[in-house]
C-alpha cells in the first residue's frame, strides 16, 4: 500500500543525548553554604571519579518538549480502547494520583518513627482489612512490588509451611493455561513445575490433574491457579481440585491477575485458596506506568500466617484512648523480607482511595459491568465474518475476558493473529494479548473491562469486522501493517540477535 | 447489551461460579464515597504524619529527602507516560521504549558498565536478583556478603536465598569498611558473587578494588550496591572490577512515598547480558529502516520462557525509571557533578559540626559521601524523641539492625538540608543528650543508696 509518510515517520527518533549540547543546562543548584573544599581533600582521589558521567546538556523548554515528542509516540489508556487480556486496562481516577501527591504521603520517609506514622500505617492496615474482605482470607501483608513477587512470596510461604512441618516437598502443580510468571516463580523458589492439562471446557482436566497427584502425593507443595483462569472461565471444579490438593498436603496458590472478575461475587479464601496475591495496577485501578508500578499484596489462611514476610502492619488497641498502629519486625516464623521498608505504598495510597471510592457495592458492581462487557464484545464477535474466522476458543459464558483463535483466519485469509494486531493499530486500537495461552492457536485474548462503553465495544467489533472484510481481498493490506504508527512493523530479530541497549556517546 | 448474549439478566453469566461459592451478601466495606468525601477522608489520613515538610528530615539509609524538579511530576502525570502498559506493541509505545533507551544509557554512564535493564522493584530485591543471576553464571551456590550491604537487602537476600539453595555469609565491618583480611578467609571456590555496598550502610566509601580482589581470584562474581547520587562524584563500581552494579533508585525523581514505588537498577558486564533480569529496550529498525526501539532479548523472560526465564519480574517501575531520566536530564552532565560535590561538603560539615556536639562523636573516621554514623552518649531513641519534639528527624537508629552499634546514628544529607538546619540538629542534638545525662544522672543519683560510695 503506498501511503504518504505522516510527519512523525519522516522524523528520524533522536536520543536526548543526541540533542545534548556542552554547556547547556537546565538546573540551578543551592549554594553550597560551607567550604568549598577541593574533594580530593575530603576523599581520597582514588576513589573518585576522574570525568562526570557524560549525562545529556540541555535546557529545561528543551527537555519538556523532548519528553513531549516521546509522549506523542505512545498510544495509553486515556486515548483509545484497550483491550490488553489479563492486565485488567480499566480507568485510572485522577483523584487517586491527587491523594497521593499528598506531603503527607508523599514526603512520608519510610524509616520514619512509627507512632510519628499514624496516618500511613492506619491507611495500610484498612487496605489489609478492605482486600481481607474481598479475597475472603484472614491476613494480608502488603510488602510484595507486583504480581510475580506475591508469586514468589507464596511459594517461599509455602515452602516455609511445609518445612515448619518437617517436610520437604518438591513440586509445584501448574494448568498448561498459566501466566508464564508462574513457571518462572516456581523455579525461582526451587521448586519444580508439573504441568496439568486443560479439559474440552476450559477448566483443569481432573484426571490429569488426580495422575499428577498420585504420582507422588508426598511431594506435591501447592497447585497455582488462576480462577477465572487465562481464558476467561471459572472453574467449576475448583472445590473438588482444592479438597484433592489439601488431601494430598499441599497448598494453593490463587493467581490473582483476573480478581477483576469476581469482587463482590466469589472470593478466593471460600474457594479454598490459601494464599491469594491480588495485582494493585490491575483490578485496583493504579496507573499502570508504561510497565509499573504496580504491587502485588498477598492474602493468607491462618495456616500460613506465622510465615508472613515482615515487617507487618499491626493494630493494637490502646487502653480506651484508641487503636494505635506498629511494625511488628518480631516474626520468628517469618519468611523474612521481601524487598526494602513497607512496600509501595503509593500504590497502596491510590488503591484504598479506589476501594473508598467505589465501596463494597461498587466493586461488585465493577465486576458485573467487567463480566457483562466481556460477554456482549465476545456476542458481537461470534456474528460477522469473525463467527467463522475468529472463533472463540471454549463457547460458552466467559467472565471477565476471552479468547478467540485466530487459527482459522490463518489459513482462509493468510491473515496471522500478529498480523491483525497490527492492523488493529490502523483503527486506533490497543490489540488484545496474543499469543496467549500458548494452549489456544493464534491467541486473541480481548479484556475490555468494566469502564469501557456499549459504543467502544461496538467500535471495535467494527473495526474487527473491516480488517477481515479488507483481507478477502487484500490480505496483504494486514501482512504489511500498521502504517500510521509512529515507525512500522519492528525488526525485533535484529535486536535480540545484535544488541544495542545503549545511546552509543 | 443482555439480548446480544442471549440471557436476561447478569446473574446468568455468574452462573458458572457454583452456588456454594458464591458471596451472596454485600462485602462488608463502607459504601462508595463521593470525590470530595474521599479526597477528606485520604487528606485526614495524611495529616497524622510526620512528613518532610513538616520536619527536617536528616533519615536517609537508602531513600532520601531530595528535591525533585517540577517537570518530573509535569511529564510522569502525563496520560501518555502514565497509562499504557508494558509496550508489547512497540509500534505504539515509541515513547514508553525510547525513555527506556535512554534511561539505560543514563544508569551505564552512571555505573560504568555497559548494559543496564529499564529498572526492577526496587534495591534489596534487586540484589537478591543478583544472586540469581550470579548462581546461573557460575554454577555455584554459595553468596559472601558485606556487613555494610543494607540490612534490608541482607534480608532480602537471605529470603531469597531459601528458594535458591543457596548459603549467605557474612563478612564483618572494622572501623565502619568491609573487614577486608575477614572477607578474604570467607571467599573461596565455591562462592557465586561476593556482595558490597558503597558507600556502605555506615556511609564509609568501600575500597571496591581491593576489596574486589578476592572474587575475582575464586571467579565469583563482584557485585556492588551503590547510591546513585553519589555517582557524579564517586569512581564508579564498573571503574572499580564490579561485574554488577546495583541499587535503590529512589534518589533519582523519586518521591519518598513511605517507602515506594520506585526502582532498583541493575547494571552488567556485557558478559551477562542475557542473563539479566527485567526488560531491555533495545535499538533496531522498522521495515522502511526507520529507527525504532523494542523490547529486546525477550527470550530471557518469563513471557517467552517460563520455567526457564532469567528471573520472574513482569511489572517493573518503567514510570519511576522515567523519573529517575527526567531528574538526570534536567541536573544535566555539569548539576549532577556539582549536587554531589555539595552533598560530599554539606556532609563533611555536618559531620564535624555534630562531632564537636559534647555526647556525639564519629562512629568511625572512613571517608564518607552523603551519609555518615555517629555514637550517640546517650539512649537513641530517647534522644530522637526530644529532637522530634524540636521538629527534626534526627536520623536513622542502627540498634536493631546492627545491636552492637546500639548506641548508633546514621545522619543523611541533602541539597535540601541546609546549613542552618544543619546546625539547627547539632543544637537539638547537644540539648536532647544533655538532658537526657542530666535525667539519667539525676535516676542514678536517686538510686545510689544514701552513703554509699
Amino acid at each position: 500500500m503506498a501511503l504518504t509518510e505522516t510527519p512523525m515517520q519522516a522524523e528520524r527518533a533522536r536520543t536526548i543525548y543526541e540533542k545534548s549540547k556542552p554547556g547547556r543546562r537546565a538546573a540551578v543548584l543551592p549554594d553550597t553554604e560551607v567550604a568549598e573544599t577541593p574533594l580530593a581533600e575530603l576523599i581520597p582521589s582514588e576513589l573518585l571519579r576522574d570525568e562526570p558521567p557524560r549525562l545529556p546538556e540541555i535546557a529545561e523548554p528543551e527537555i519538556v518538549r523532548h519528553y513531549n515528542k516521546l509522549s506523542r509516540r505512545n498510544f495509553d489508556l486515556d486515548s483509545g480502547f484497550y483491550p490488553l487480556g489479563s492486565c485488567t486496562m480499566k480507568h485510572n481516577p485522577r483523584l487517586n494520583e491527587r491523594v497521593a501527591a499528598l506531603p503527607g504521603h508523599a514526603r512520608l520517609h519510610p524509616a520514619q518513627d512509627p507512632k510519628r506514622a499514624q496516618g500511613a500505617l492506619e491507611l495500610m492496615s484498612l487496605l489489609q482489612e478492605s482486600l481481607s474482605e474481598i479475597c475472603g482470607l484472614p491476613h494480608v501483608s502488603l510488602q510484595p512490588s507486583a504480581g510475580s513477587h506475591g508469586e514468589l512470596a507464596g511459594l517461599l510461604l509455602t515452602r516455609a509451611y511445609h518445612a515448619d512441618r518437617g517436610e520437604e516437598r518438591t513440586k509445584v502443580l501448574a494448568p498448561d493455561t498459566s501466566h508464564g510468571t508462574n513457571p518462572a516463580s516456581v523455579t525461582m523458589a526451587g521448586f519444580e513445575v508439573v504441568k496439568v492439562a486443560t479439559n474440552e471446557r476450559g477448566g483443569v482436566e481432573m484426571d490429569d490433574l488426580r495422575a499428577k497427584i498420585d504420582e507422588d502425593p508426598d511431594q506435591v507443595a501447592c497447585l497455582m491457579l488462576t480462577n477465572p483462569n487465562t481464558l476467561g472461565l471459572f472453574d467449576e471444579n475448583i472445590a473438588e481440585i482444592a479438597a484433592l490438593i489439601h488431601e494430598a498436603g499441599g497448598t494453593l496458590y490463587y493467581d490473582g491477575a483476573n480478581l477483576n472478575a469476581v469482587m463482590g461475587h466469589s472470593r478466593p479464601g471460600d474457594m479454598g485458596f490459601d494464599i491469594v496475591h491480588v495485582n494493585l495496577h490491575k483490578s485496583f485501578s493504579q496507573p499502570h506506568g508504561g510497565g509499573g508500578p504496580g504491587a502485588g499484596p498477598i492474602a493468607v489462611s491462618e495456616r500460613i500466617e506465622p510465615y508472613l514476610p515482615r515487617p507487618q502492619v499491626v493494630r493494637r488497641e490502646n487502653n480506651g484512648h484508641g487503636p494505635v498502629y506498629d511494625l511488628d519486625h518480631e516474626r520468628p516464623k517469618s519468611i523474612g523480607r521481601l524487598r526494602g521498608f513497607q512496600g509501595n505504598f503509593g500504590v497502596f495510597v491510590r488503591s484504598y482511595a479506589y476501594i473508598l471510592s467505589l465501596g463494597g457495592d461498587g466493586l461488585a458492581e465493577a465486576s458485573e459491568t467487567a463480566v457483562l462487557n466481556a460477554n456482549y464484545l465476545k456476542a458481537r464477535l461470534a456474528k460477522g465474518r469473525a463467527a467463522d474466522r475468529l472463533p472463540i476458543a471454549f463457547d460458552r459464558h466467559c467472565m471477565h475476558e476471552f479468547v478467540l483463535s485466530g487459527k482459522p483466519m490463518k489459513k482462509e485469509l493468510g491473515l496471522a493473529t500478529l498480523d491483525l494486531a497490527k492492523r488493529l493499530l490502523d483503527f486506533g486500537f490497543h490489540p488484545p494479548t496474543v499469543y496467549f495461552p500458548l494452549l489456544v492457536e493464534e491467541a486473541l485474548m480481548v479484556e475490555p473491562t468494566e469502564t469501557e462503553t456499549k459504543e467502544s465495544l461496538d467500535g471495535f467489533a467494527e473495526a474487527i469486522e473491516a480488517i477481515l472484510a479488507e483481507a478477502e481481498d487484500a490480505p496483504e493490506l494486514a501482512k504489511q501493517a500498521p502504517y500510521t504508527t509512529p515507525v512500522r512493523r519492528l525488526d525485533e530479530v535484529k535486536a535480540t540477535r545484535k544488541p544495542v541497549v545503549r545511546q552509543p556517546l | 447489551m443482555l439480548a446480544t448474549i442471549g440471557v436476561d439478566s447478569v446473574d446468568e453469566l455468574f452462573a458458572q461460579i457454583p452456588e456454594p461459592l458464591r458471596l451472596g451478601r454485600p462485602l462488608a466495606l463502607p459504601d462508595g464515597m463521593s470525590e470530595a468525601e474521599v479526597f477528606e477522608r485520604l487528606a485526614a489520613l495524611a495529616a497524622r504524619n510526620e512528613d518532610a515538610e513538616r520536619q527536617v528530615c536528616f533519615l536517609g539509609a537508602g531513600m532520601y529527602d531530595h528535591y525533585v524538579p517540577a517537570i518530573v511530576d509535569a511529564i510522569t502525570q502525563r496520560s501518555e507516560f502514565l497509562t499504557p502498559y508494558t509496550p508489547y506493541q512497540p509500534e505504539i509505545s515509541q515513547g514508553g521504549l525510547q525513555a527506556m533507551f535512554e534511561f539505560q544509557t543514563a544508569m551505564s554512564e552512571l555505573t560504568g558498565l555497559p548494559v543496564s535493564n529499564a529498572g526492577l522493584y526496587e534495591g534489596p530485591s534487586s540484589v537478591a536478583s543478583a544472586a540469581y543471576l550470579a548462581m546461573a553464571a557460575t554454577k555455584r551456590r554459595r553468596f559472601v556478603v558485606s556487613r555494610g550491604l543494607h540490612p534490608h537487602s541482607r534480608e532480602t537476600l537471605a529470603t531469597y536465598s531459601v528458594g535458591y539453595g543457596a548459603e549467605v555469609v557474612e563478612v564483618g565491618l572494622a572501623g565502619g569498611e568491609t573487614d577486608a583480611a575477614a572477607l578474604v578467609a570467607a571467599v573461596d571456590g565455591e562462592t557465586a558473587a561476593v556482595f558490597l555496598q558503597s558507600p556502605n550502610f555506615l556511609g564509609a566509601i568501600e575500597r571496591v578494588e581491593e576489596l574486589g580482589a578476592a572474587a575475582k581470584e575464586h571467579g565469583a562474581l563482584l557485585i556492588v550496591a551503590c547510591d546513585p547520587m553519589t555517582l557524579g562524584v564517586l569512581k564508579p563500581p564498573g571503574e572499580q572490577g564490579a561485574d554488577i552494579a546495583l541499587g535503590e533508585g529512589q534518589p533519582l525523581g523519586n518521591r519518598l512515598d513511605f517507602g515506594g514505588p520506585s526502582f532498583g537498577f541493575f547494571c552488567a558486564t556485557e558478559e551477562q547480558i542475557r542473563r539479566m533480569p527485567g526488560r531491555i529496550a533495545g535499538e533496531t529498525d522498522d521495515v522502511d529502516g526507520r529507527r525504532g526501539f523494542v523490547l529486546a532479548l525477550q527470550t530471557r523472560e518469563q513471557h517467552i520462557r517460563r520455567e526457564k526465564a532469567t528471573h520472574n519480574i513482569c511489572t517493573a517501575q518503567a514510570l519511576n525509571a522515567l523519573g529517575a531520566m527526567i531528574h538526570l536530564a534536567w541536573l544535566g552532565r555539569q548539576g549532577f557533578r556539582e549536587l554531589g560535590e555539595l552533598l560530599v561538603r554539606r556532609t563533611a560539615y555536618a559531620r564535624e559540626r555534630l562531632a564537636a556536639v559534647e555526647g556525639v562523636e564519629q562512629l568511625h573516621g572512613a571517608p564518607v559521601a552523603r551519609e555518615f554514623a555517629v555514637r550517640l552518649d546517650a539512649p537513641v531513641d530517647r534522644v530522637l524523641d526530644r529532637c522530634a519534639e524540636q521538629g527534626i528527624a534526627a536520623g536513622y537508629p542502627l540498634g536493631r539492625e546492627y545491636p552492637e552499634l546500639e548506641d548508633g546514628l546514621l545522619v543523611a544529607i541533602t541539597e535540601r538540608r541546609t546549613k542552618a538546619q544543619i546546625d539547627l540538629l547539632a543544637d537539638a542534638l547537644g540539648d536532647a543528650i544533655a538532658a537526657e545525662r542530666g535525667e539519667i544522672s539525676v535516676q542514678r543519683t536517686a538510686e545510689t543508696p544514701a552513703g554509699a560510695a
